[in-house]
């Protein structure tokens, strides 16, 4: 384990001594620094030439804690402070760094105490580079090392080293930039810190007014608060609904339903709301139909609250769905079968033990939606009209003629305020009432019938709410192939051309394509994040599943944290976090990878969490014992038999990172524009036949992704059956082999 | 290359665990000695923290206070990737996607043992549990026993000072039980090993120990030789964990050298007094022990009599239930010729082995 130390040590010096210190113009990725005046050009010098040459001698400490470690070179472990020596290394030097970075900005000293203290300084400074991130990553491996050795996770550097990335970057990327958030909702339009405008902001009548109680307009709050509660509702009795048809009835066309749960994980967010626009907007499908029929005037009524909710009960009722089934298949059939023994119809028995088993799973739901609908952006972008909720309000506070960033984080703070709220109860409140009764133990029996009055009732809701869903999407479909919708409905392929255009010249292919540009970079950027954003999922799933440290339910939520943040309030937060030094993103490739990491962080860890669950622990104690430390015991025992998560953590997030567009319509630059990003554009302009042209192809493309790695891994559902086949390794449980075979002690 | 031996001892000295900042003690002030190629068990009920124990070992699990020695050195600070000891798991947790050879073969490949080298040794290890030329299948595709052999070969392969078994047959039938214990033992006693051995079975603790250490409520209730705990139980509780026992009221009331004269509900006893003085003590009586004879019957002498309460015929003896002035007995009676029928009245008489005198609860 030492010689990693050493290796790490190396890779700080190399950050000190050859790369750049500071960040590149033209990109992550470009070695232009390389030709162009290296090493002593000011904008491309490593840190110890900045220190000495360049007279930025406040960059010397950053290397000098470097020498630290250097003192054990000759004794190792054995130097009776080696744990302090590398401690007071690590800490030394990421606080410096960290420090020198807030202090000294753009502008010279960053704060007015620090001017009168040092005196005036004509130097600046930029975002940290190559250089400082090598060093960084370097000072946080010897901290956790010193860390270990002083005792923490037993001595297990690579646990600690885990625990100690996984909070740098839970720190760095969500709580810094939520804190900043804070820090601006006191800054008022002129950029003075003031209470005052913190207070004017947050009272204003538009955030909090109950006009329409008389007759006027709401506040945003609280209509953002009605409209989240009004969906939750109905996704929730939907949902429920289709998961009592799918489990406790006879109905023919099941597995249809269940495909009905991939689709808002393929939908980019805003599609069902053009499609609502396509049937029932002014010029829609249905809206003619029904005033030609009646001869009234076709009306506005889609544009506003009636919409959103049904666009977004369209939306978030397959997810509804999602967790209903697993919380309808959790009632365990010996407690229905035991209820029925006792003399209860099935009617009692549904509400008087199977409700009641559901209450805490339908609660559940019930805040998702919740959330889901708090934090949607696209639906109440396109449909929204005079509606206004908090997560349009927050866009348009920034981008909007306004520019008033201390509105925008003021309403961020009261979005988060209801999130977090939900979410806090989810955890805390719900936490403790599971009634989950899915145990290891094998469990036999079917789950009851319903009673027919039941049934009928679920029947006629469920069956044509997936009507009306499957032709929503139809319409998406078949809108991308007509001309202009409701003007001109001639078939055609302009829409497509328009957008994905290729043509030849004697140079090869020309992508004619206005969307080309787009496509490419959301592919890609979705393709290098998801990766990145397994690791980190399944590593804090490990960390979470497997070991037991001090604060680690703070550690958990925290980390899941970012799943109750919505997008347009990280979008916010990046923003003014990230847009000047000492972490310059803003406009790079880089941030956009960064944000879906941290958003869809807590999905790989939902996942790996569950995966993780259903390995027993004693395989890693197994391992253990063998004589592998826990690297490698994470390395060949548990990655291996995590591969299935590993995998739908990887197509999840590269689906979601294509799909999100809530908080990248604040990141995404020229340089770097999203495919949704890009489509809200069309949206605004007009463009509906292009627009759906596009998400059609998104549609495709991610259905393709899953369906590919559905077909590699094989289905995956939590099935009883699977729990008592005697002699067979099923991908569901990986049991030790043999845990099958044990029988009941007596 | 022959897999080789190098036992080691164990000693606990005042090793205490609690869980959850002191709220719950599982090991309490817990001090025994291992000595090296011994086979010693830790049986007691579930919960009396015998898992525990055999999880610090390993070093699965570190202890609050004390120290623990293997082979005379202190690991008490030391993570199981550093011990030397391996542990036979009660699931076997073979790990299902390496093959049985890879499984084995594991522990050596990851502490640096070159591939060839590990697998020519894991292929030896098998060979010594009887499953040579499995080791190209996945654990899925053996049975539960073979499963169970595989996980002792692969913690035999390393050669471990101590070697460590939890439950390793709770997974097994009946019948197989039997069988593999054998073996464990008869492997055990070949290569000379340090084996720690739990389980809640008392019959199979007395079948393959040298030493059995009988754990209660976080601490030890007796440690002793198989024949030391059954015939000479320290307490009630051990008298009825290890074998069953009647545990019935009596007076110490003479004392003649090394032995005793007990009242037992009138009748008269000779026993070795084992410490206790004039007083009321306890007698264990195991229910083999009894003598049961109808009352118009002339064979019985006794003045103690009872009723029978419940009889059950179990083929090769007879148990019965019997209300009587001493409390309560359940007695175990070979003669399955005669017969005593529900509601008869009985005499009752005692054997002169299987009667144990114990202290009483206090």
């Amino acid at each position: 384990m030492n010689r990693m130390l050493w290796i790490w040590l190396a890779i700080g010096w190399i950050g000190f001594v050859i790369f750049p210190w500071y960040q590149q113009e033209y990109g992550f990725w470009t070695l232009e620094w390389l030709f162009d005046g290296y090493p002593t050009y000011v904008d491309y010098a490593p840190a110890i030439l900045q220190a000495t040459l360049l007279d930025k001698y406040w960059l010397l400490p950053v290397g000098l804690f470097l020498l630290g470690p250097l003192l054990l070179a000759r004794q190792g472990r054995a130097h009776p402070k080696y744990a302090q020596i590398l401690i007071i290394s690590g800490l030394g030097g990421l606080i410096w760094m960290v420090g020198q970075g807030f202090a000294i900005g753009i502008s010279g000293w960053s704060y007015g105490w620090l001017e009168s203290l040092f005196g005036p300084l004509d130097m600046r400074q930029y975002g940290l580079g190559y250089g400082a991130l090598l060093m960084a990553a370097s000072y946080l491996i010897i901290l956790c090392t010193g860390l270990a050795a002083a005792g923490a996770m037993r001595g297990d550097v690579f646990v600690t080293s885990a625990i100690g990335t996984v909070v740098a970057l839970v720190a760095l990327f969500v709580f810094f930039p939520v804190a900043r958030i804070l820090g601006s909702a006191f800054v008022d339009i002129d950029g003075a810190v003031s209470g005052a405008a913190f207070v004017r902001n947050f009272f204003d009548d538009s955030v909090w007014g109950l006009g329409c109680l008389a007759g006027g307009a709401c506040g945003v709050a609280w209509n953002t608060a009605f409209l989240a509660i009004l969906t939750a509702v109905s996704t929730t009795l939907l949902g429920l609904a289709f998961a009592l048809v799918v489990t406790r009835t006879g109905f023919r066309y099941k597995k249809s339903l269940r495909v009905l749960t991939v689709l808002p994980i393929i939908t980019p967010p805003f599609v069902i709301g053009l499609a609502l626009i396509l049937l029932f907007g002014r010029s829609g499908a249905a809206t003619q139909f029904v005033s030609d029929l009646l001869g009234v005037e076709a009306g506005r009524w889609l544009y506003g609250l009636p919409g959103i909710w049904l666009a977004q009960t369209l939306s978030f009722t397959p997810i509804s769905f999602l967790v209903l089934i697993g919380v309808v298949e959790g009632v365990s059939p010996s407690m229905e079968e035991a209820s029925q023994t006792l003399r209860a119809g099935r009617w009692k028995t549904f509400v008087m033990v199977s409700l009641p088993l559901m209450r805490p799973g339908l609660a559940n739901a019930f805040l998702l939606a919740f959330i889901e609908s708090m934090a949607d952006f696209g639906n109440p972008m396109v449909l929204g009209g005079n509606y206004e909720v908090l997560s349009t309000e927050i866009f348009f506070a920034i981008v909007g003629a306004q520019n008033d960033a201390g509105r925008a984080a003021v309403l961020a703070l009261v979005l988060l305020f209801f999130t977090l709220s939900a979410f806090a109860a989810q955890r805390f409140w719900l936490g403790r009432k599971s009634y989950a009764t899915v145990s290891g133990k094998a469990e036999s029996g079917a789950h009851i019938g319903l009673n027919p009055a039941l049934r009928r009732l679920v029947y006629c809701t469920a069956v044509p709410w997936g009507i009306f869903t499957v032709a929503v999407y139809g319409m998406i479909f078949y809108g991308s192939f007509v001309t202009r919708w409701g003007f001109d409905n001639t078939l055609t392929l302009d829409n497509y051309v328009d957008a994905f255009g290729i043509g030849w010249s004697e140079h090869g292919i020309v992508w004619t394509g206005a969307a080309w540009d787009s496509f490419w970079t959301t592919l890609n950027i979705s393709a290098i994040s998801a990766p990145l954003t397994a690791a980190v999922g399944l590593t804090t799933a490990y960390l979470l599943v497997r070991q037991n440290f001090r604060g680690k339910s703070a550690f958990e939520f925290g980390t899941m944290l970012s799943f109750a943040i919505p997008g347009t309030v990280i979008g916010v937060s990046y923003i003014l976090a990230f847009n000047v030094p000492p972490f310059e993103l803003t406009g790079t490739g880089v941030i956009l990878v960064i944000c879906f990491i941290f958003r869809n962080m807590p999905v790989g860890v939902r996942g790996g969490i569950a995966a993780m669950s259903q390995l027993d622990r004693s395989l890693d104690e197994a391992s253990l014992t063998l004589g592998a430390n826990s690297f490698t015991t994470f390395r060949r025992v548990i990655l291996p038999l995590l591969r299935p998560a590993i995998v739908a953590a990887l197509v999840y997030s590269f689906v979601r990172a294509i799909t999100s567009v809530s908080a990248v319509i604040f990141l995404v630059s020229a340089d770097h524009n999203m495919a949704t990003s890009y489509i809200i554009g069309l949206v605004e302009n007009g463009r509906y036949g292009v627009a759906i042209a596009y998400c059609c192809v998104l549609i495709v493309v991610m259905l393709a992704a899953i369906l590919a790695v559905q077909g590699a891994i094989g289905k995956r559902k939590l099935r009883r059956e699977d729990r008592i086949a005697p002699d067979r390794l099923t991908p569901d449980r990986v049991s030790p082999a043999g845990e099958n075979l044990k029988e009941k002690h007596s | 290359m022959k897999i080789k031996t190098r036992a080691g001892s164990v000693v606990f000295e005042n090793v205490t665990k609690t869980y959850g900042l002191g709220a719950v003690t599982a090991i309490d002030n817990v001090s025994f000695t291992i000595n090296p190629g011994e086979l010693v068990t830790l049986l007691g009920p579930s919960g009396c923290g015998k898992t525990t124990t055999l999880r610090m070992i390993a070093g699965l699990e570190h202890a609050t206070k004390g120290k623990i020695l293997i082979g005379g050195k202190d690991v008490t600070q030391l993570p199981a990737t550093d011990r030397d000891v391996s542990m036979v798991f009660q699931s076997y947790a073979l790990f299902p996607h390496m093959t049985v050879l890879e499984n084995v073969a594991y522990g050596l490949t990851v502490t640096g043992v070159a591939k060839a080298e590990a697998h020519e040794k894991a292929e030896e290890g098998l060979d010594l549990v009887g499953l040579a030329g499995y080791g190209r299948r996945l654990p899925s595709e053996l049975s539960g026993g073979q499963q169970q052999r595989v996980a002792v070969a692969r913690a035999l392969v390393l050669e471990p000072e101590v070697l460590l078994l939890d439950e390793p047959l709770s997974n097994l039938d009946a019948k197989l039980r039997r069988q593999v214990r054998t073996e464990i033992r008869e492997l055990q006693q070949k290569l000379g090993l340090t084996a720690v051995y739990v389980t809640h079975d008392q019959e199979e603790a007395l079948a393959v120990s040298d030493h059995i250490i009988v754990m209660n409520r976080a601490v030890i209730a007796q440690q002793g030789t198989p024949r030391e705990l059954y015939e000479q139980p320290a307490s009630g509780f051990i008298a009825d964990f290890i074998g069953d026992a009647n545990l019935v009221g009596a007076e110490l009331v003479e004392i003649d050298g090394d032995m005793a004269h007990i009242e037992i509900g009138g009748l008269r006893q000779t026993l070795p007094h084992r410490g206790l003085g004039i007083g009321p003590v306890n007698v264990a009586v195991r229910p083999d022990a009894i003598e049961l004879s109808a009352v118009n019957g002339e064979s019985g002498q006794s003045s103690l009599k009872g009723h029978i309460t419940h009889a059950a015929y179990l083929g090769n003896q007879m148990q019965y239930s019997v209300t009587s002035d001493i409390g309560d007995l359940f007695v175990i009676d070979p003669h399955i010729d005669a017969p005593i029928a529900t509601g008869d009245e009985v005499r009752i008489g005692f054997s002169g082995r299987g009667l144990a005198v114990v202290p009483t609860d206090e």
